[in-house]
């Protein structure tokens, strides 16, 4: 029995079966873990006070966020040193993330279940968003103003709400000022500065020129001046509040307001307060710039230098792309051209994209930029302009790296049109030319989209060339701003994957920014999951269409 | 197809229209648009030459041999001051110094040779100079002059850099970092007939021989915390060897080990850390018999000695570990560098070279790690005297007996690399013994770069090979069920979603591997194990259960959908393999599996290694397999297989002699593709292994491959540097060996579309 089942192969059909199963299960597992991991981030987690005795040592207050539990063996626990009672089977511990960097060191410790005597939720724990030392915890006593208080006990926390946000008001003003306002005068000098150092070195700086100079650098001065009086009188106002809590251990803490980005009790939240609040989280991660090394706040920059990123390298790669798809197709003549264009092509999209990284490196940015920089921007030697790691070099690396998503997809789509339609044309007298531009190409151009995107989705993941053309964890000013000449293609710029990547493994606190780091992920999935779904869509329908065509 | 377009012929009837002029016109766009095309379509070729060529053109330089040329000949200036001891080129190769056995010094003009100035050292009447030595180039160029009463002076020479009017200048001058006042040495006043010194910041040693004795003087400065003014305390020793054959002395940097070399060959090496007390630690014979020492020099970074013979060959040796854990003096290698005696050994003060002179004034520039010879040129006619080679090591300057002094010029930029050390073993000093080591930077100046590409190389290998473990079964059975099995509904959902499955970044499956699944391996090691035998177990036995289903169920779940019903099975499966994981590893052996593998088998774990690299990089490789090879088996005929199955053969069989013999180039291409991916992916194995260029097969190390290694120090190193080069070299390495896989997987491809085509 056994014998002839083996023998008729059902079970070798089974066992094939079984590795598709198997990657569906990979893919959707890996998918899943990302979501959980990723939009959990967000949802407020309860707040648990412990009562927790270590053998021997006096009994301890600790507050926090409980984050993981491990459970180990006893045997094994044994083996790493912990001590065990011979009627324990395991040893259970938690991760707690008790935050208060500031007062004790360390976010994060590990709490064995044993030793926790009693736990609750009370509903006044409070959890402090900073702008710097992470988070804390703890129970609110007071508000005060200017060193006095002026709310206590029941009263404070609307008090303090209302006084938080004020204090973000102020700091979006400053925050305004510096970046904007400020931001823009630093630039307007820098190109002065520029600006006298070409008229030097093509010797017309004459008393004319030098007096012009003058006068609006004194105009940015005067302006200068006016800001900062403005600032100092926002900073004066934004250091008045602040308020006091009590930490874990009994000890009083008093944080100025100034450094607080948010202050809630999760425990007295009601389901729509927590929906609420994810949402808010949700727009401070997507809207805001990073915060504390980039382990807590927003990904905005990241965000917009990879959508940036993106736009000028699809500029690019369209048109490279699509006429060389179209001489493959409509011009070259099927032989031994064809064969060596379609070996390039896949080799292009072959070869490991550091390889790109490091040619992009090397010849774009040292030979191209280096001489770019002793053509049009001597002023500005030694400092490079363009003989530097930065947009445009990171954007022409990656159309490069995508050019033959884009040939592939495309040439696709040219061969599915059928040739009646070519032929028809041709015999009412338009040339190739008109041919390929009235009918063709636009027939084609769903097939165009479905590389573009397939091409934009590669380069959206893309890391390891962008680590070395332009790249950086933390971009000052983003490559699009209101100074003149607004897109700044010089300029280095942060990148999504490059973020996990950075965030994930060069932080000084990776525990804490893991959940900032799945979050990120998420986004990058959930991007580049919907771009291939549109590309598939995109395709199907264009062979459904052209079948209809053909039939 | 241009030929056949009948278009081109139109135009005379066109012409003669009275819209003549846009008709041309429109020809005209249309020949130029099929120029721009033609260009665009070739432009891909040359995108691929370009990349290739460039990076050549960056790695070749390496492997250029050096030149030399010789700028401009003059007479010795000053010659009537004494014989020279010792020539000095300071770093601009502007200035050159001569020191006489006179106690002068003479500064001159590299180029022309005119005195720029000239002092002589201060010395107390009635005595003169019976020995010289230099401290160490590096050292700001301190010499140390031995007199005949037991004294010594020691003096530095410097050259100050300023800018008058933009243009630069050089100044030496003279400095007594020691006292004007004379050092007495040798307190009997027995003239120091050898000497050698060392000067550090804070502590300065001196070793003479005098009188048949060797004496050592260590001067320390100590701070005081409050004062400024530093005191210096003085140790002596006479060392307990009999030195009347000592014709060299040589101290490292480190003031740590002295070298007293015999004129027959014999080397006594000290350890002098304790300054009262020198202990003999080594005594040897370093040259055969029959061959005498006529030069000594220490290699850059005074670990190594060279030692030039009157047989024309210069050996390294270097202090090595033995297997007891104790210093000995070894031979690391030998240059053959001339048939005459070696008479002077010049090293490079940045870089492991150095330049050999020998009695028939040819000179010869070698470097040690990468044992090549980068320069051989007679630079003389007749015996050189004296030799100097400058600090950045691109000129030199040679004083032949005729009193002549060449000045030539260098280029040798990339000495430190050839094909033995890229790829082969290399004896570094300190090692051991020879081995491949990738490491290419250090804090200090004075280190020895490893470049051998071999670890890298071998990591690439390691965890492609791991990967393709992981990936090839899944795909390739993945493959031949989707393509030949799968029903064409579930085939519509499926292949998309793997092929989503190569979408997704890299990046984000590297921050899963290192920072999810080490960990989780790391805790369920055994459960991994146990997966590998309990799933396939599981869908065996199910499979083997479904047969005696009842036949309302069969039928209603038909053929094509046993992937579907097996998600379930598998899930299953694999929760119970790590459920057991635990107790299992407590039950069999004692504790983890870890520390098993650990204490029984020798094998250590990293949390980061080539198990998390496999399975993470063979879930990236399977979708780029699983896709080719499913198209393959695809678009395998369908009158092949419906011929076999009207044969009788079973649709196993149709699928194992049929479809996968017609299919088999593809799938090799697919495999090729898939290894191709492997090799040069780089963001997981950057973030999954711990990027230790270790050769380990073990799949419990880590290790680092070519690409992570570019991605991880090309944004640090140097434009144009060595290190630079040697990472496009490989760069240069990954595109061959992809693109070497790509054009074989293309062309078997274009074959196979042929092949299909034409059944």
């Amino acid at each position: 029995m056994m014998k002839s089942w083996f023998k008729s192969g059902a079970p070798w059909i089974w066992l094939n079966a079984a590795a598709v199963s198997a990657s569906l299960i990979m893919i959707v597992g890996v998918l899943g873990l990302v979501t959980v991991r990723g939009a959990g981030h967000f949802w407020p987690s309860q707040v648990t006070r412990f009562s927790y005795q270590e053998e021997g040592k006096q009994p301890q207050i600790i507050i926090g966020e409980k984050v993981d539990t491990s459970i180990t063996p006893a045997a094994m626990a044994k083996s790493t040193g912990f001590k065990m009672a011979d009627d324990e089977d395991t040893l259970v511990q938690f991760l707690i993330k008790t935050g208060n960097r500031d007062v004790t060191g360390a976010d994060f410790r590990w709490l064995q279940e044993r030793n926790v005597k009693e736990q609750s939720d009370p509903a006044d724990m409070m959890v402090v968003e900073r702008r710097e030392w992470g988070n804390f915890y703890g129970q609110l006593i007071e508000v005060k103003e200017s060193g006095k208080t002026i709310a206590t006990g029941e009263q404070a926390w609307p008090v303090l709400q209302t006084k938080i946000k004020d204090a973000l008001a102020v700091f979006k003003e400053i925050a305004h000022l510096e970046k904007k306002e400020i931001g823009a005068i630093n630039y307007g000098l820098e190109r002065l500065r520029l600006k006298q150092k070409k008229l030097e070195l093509e010797n017309r700086l004459d008393d004319a020129a030098k007096r012009q100079i003058a006068a609006e650098k004194a105009g940015y001065e005067d302006q200068y001046k006016q800001y900062q009086t403005q600032l100092a009188g926002l900073y004066q106002k934004l250091r008045l509040d602040s308020l006091v809590a009590r930490t874990e251990s009994g000890s009083t803490v008093e944080i100025p307001l100034a450094k607080v980005v948010r202050a809630f009790q999760p425990n007295a939240m009601s389901l729509f307060d927590k929906i609420a609040h994810y949402g808010t989280k949700l727009v401070e991660f997507l809207g805001d710039d990073p915060r504390e090394a980039n382990t807590e706040g927003g990904i905005f920059p990241a965000i917009f230098g990879t959508v940036m990123m993106v736009m000028i390298m699809s500029v690019i790669v369209t048109p490279f792309g699509v006429i060389a798809a179209v001489y493959l197709r409509e011009y070259a003549k099927q032989g031994f051209t064809t064969r060596l264009i379609r070996v390039a092509v896949n080799n292009l999209a072959g070869v490991p994209s550091v390889v790109y990284g490091v040619f992009g490196l090397g010849f774009f940015v040292y030979i191209l930029g280096g001489n770019i920089d002793q053509l049009f921007f001597p002023e500005s030697a030694p400092a490079p302009v363009y003989g530097t790691p930065g947009l445009l070099w990171a954007s022409i690396t990656l159309a490069l790296l995508t050019l033959p998503v884009v040939i592939v997809s495309t040439e696709e789509g040219l061969a599915r049109i059928p040739s009646s339609i070519r032929e028809g044309s041709l015999a009412l007298g338009a040339t190739k030319l008109e041919t390929l531009w009235l009918t063709v190409l636009p027939m084609a151009s769903p097939a165009m989209m479905t590389g573009l995107i397939l091409a934009v989705a590669r380069a959206a993941g893309e890391v390891a060339p962008l680590m070395l053309v332009g790249v950086v964890k933390l971009a000052p000013t983003l490559p699009l701003d209101g100074n003149f000449p607004f897109l700044h293609l010089d300029r280095k710029f942060m990148h999504l994957g490059f973020h996990i990547y950075d965030v994930g493994f060069q932080s000084p606190n990776v525990e804490a920014a893991r959940p900032l780091v799945y979050a990120t992920a998420l986004l990058l999935v959930l991007v580049i999951v919907v771009l291939n779904l549109a590309a598939i869509v995109i395709r199907n329908n264009l062979r459904e269409k052209y079948r209809a065509l053909e039939g | 197809m241009s030929e056949t377009n009948p278009i081109n012929k139109i135009p005379s009837v066109m012409e003669k229209s009275a819209s003549g002029y846009y008709q041309r016109w429109r020809l005209i766009k249309d020949s130029l648009a099929r120029y721009g095309v033609i260009a665009g379509g070739i432009g891909v070729i040359i995108a691929v030459v370009l990349i290739f060529f460039y990076l050549l053109y960056v790695v070749f330089p390496l492997f250029l041999s050096a030149t030399a040329e010789s700028v401009s000949q003059y007479n010795v200036p000053e010659s009537a001051l004494g014989k020279t001891v010792l020539l000095e080129i300071e770093e601009q190769n502007e200035v050159a110094a001569r020191f006489t056995d006179t106690g002068q010094i003479i500064f001159f003009a590299v180029a022309t040779g005119k005195t720029i100035l000239n002092e002589a050292i201060k010395i107390p009447e009635g005595t003169q100079i019976v020995s010289f030595s230099q401290g160490s180039p590096i050292n700001e160029g301190a010499v140390i002059y031995g007199l005949s009463d037991g004294r010594a002076v020691i003096v530095k020479h410097q050259y100050k850099i300023t800018y008058p009017n933009n243009v630069r200048l050089i100044t030496p001058s003279l400095k007594y970092p020691l006292g004007e006042q004379p050092l007495v040495i040798d307190e009997s006043g027995a003239a120091l007939e050898k000497i050698a010194v060392k000067i550090g910041d804070d502590a300065s040693t001196i070793v003479a021989k005098s009188a048949g004795k060797i004496r050592l003087s260590h001067f320390e400065k100590e701070k005081s915390l409050f004062a400024d003014e530093a005191s210096i305390t003085r140790t002596d020793s006479v060392l307990d060897y009999s030195a009347a054959d000592v014709t060299d002395i040589l101290i490292d940097k480190d003031e740590h080990n002295l070298y007293l070399l015999g004129n027959g060959g014999r080397l006594g090496v000290f350890d002098i850390s304790d300054k009262s007390a020198p202990v003999l630690i080594q005594e040897l014979n370093i040259v055969e018999a029959e061959h005498k020492i006529t030069s000594v020099a220490f290699l850059n970074g005074d670990l190594s000695l060279m030692i030039g013979d009157s047989s024309g060959l210069v050996s390294q040796w270097s202090k090595v570990r033995d297997k007891l854990n104790r210093f000995a003096m070894q031979k690391i290698r030998v240059f053959k560098v001339s048939d005459k005696a070696v008479i002077s050994i010049n090293p490079e003060q940045r870089r492991k070279g150095f330049m050999t002179l020998d009695a028939s004034g040819i000179l010869g520039i070698y470097h040690s790690t990468s044992e090549r010879e980068m320069i051989k040129e007679r630079v003389s006619n007749s015996r050189p005297e004296a030799a100097a080679i400058s600090p950045r090591a691109n000129a030199l300057l040679v004083q032949s007996d005729d009193d002549k002094i060449n000045f030539w010029k260098v280029d040798n930029e990339h000495p430190e690399v050839s094909l033995g050390s890229l790829w082969r073993e290399v004896w570094y000093e300190s090692y051991p013994k020879p081995d491949y080591i990738w490491q290419s930077s250090s804090a200090n100046s004075d280190f020895e770069p490893k470049y051998s590409l071999t670890p890298l190389v071998f990591g690439t290998l390691k965890a492609a090979f791991y990967a393709m473990l992981v990936a090839m079964p899944l795909a390739l059975m993945g493959a031949i069920y989707t393509a030949y099995f799968m029903t064409s509904r579930m085939r519509q959902i499926v292949k998309p979603a793997i092929e989503l499955m190569g979408a997704l970044p890299t990046v984000v499956l590297g921050f899963l591997a290192g920072l999810w699944l080490a960990p989780f391996i790391e805790e369920y090691l055994a459960g991994l194990f146990a997966l590998l035998m309990i799933v396939p177990l599981a869908v065996m036995l199910f499979a083997y259960a479904w047969q005696y289903l009842p036949a309302t169920i069969q039928q209603n779940i038909p053929d094509g959908w046993e992937a579907a019903i097996l998600i379930p099975v598998i899930l299953l499966g694999g929760w119970f393999a790590f459920a057991v994981s635990v107790p299992l590893e407590s039950f069999l052996f004692h504790g983890t599996l870890r520390d098993w593998f650990k204490t029984e088998l020798g094998i250590g774990y990293d949390q980061r290694n080539a198990l998390v690299v496999g399975i993470a990089m063979g879930f990236a490789v399977i979708p780029t397999i699983f896709s080719i090879a499913e198209d393959a088996i695809f678009s395998v005929p369908k009158h092949l297989t419906v011929g076999s199955l009207a044969l009788g053969a079973t649709p196993w069989q149709t699928m194992m002699e049929v479809v996968l013999l017609t299919a088999s180039p593809g799938i090799f291409s697919a495999v090729m593709i898939g290894l191709g991916r492997a090799v040069g992916e780089t963001m997981i194995v950057l973030m999954a292994t711990g990027n230790t260029p270790v050769m380990d097969i073990s799949v419990f190390q880590g290790l680092r491959t070519l690409a992570a290694n570019i991605a991880v120090e090309m944004p640090e190193s140097e434009v144009d540097s060595t290190h630079y080069r040697v990472l496009f070299l490989a760069a240069l390495v990954l595109f061959m060996f992809t693109f070497v896989f790509n054009t074989l997987a293309e062309i078997i491809r274009q074959r196979l579309r042929e092949k299909y085509s034409s059944l």
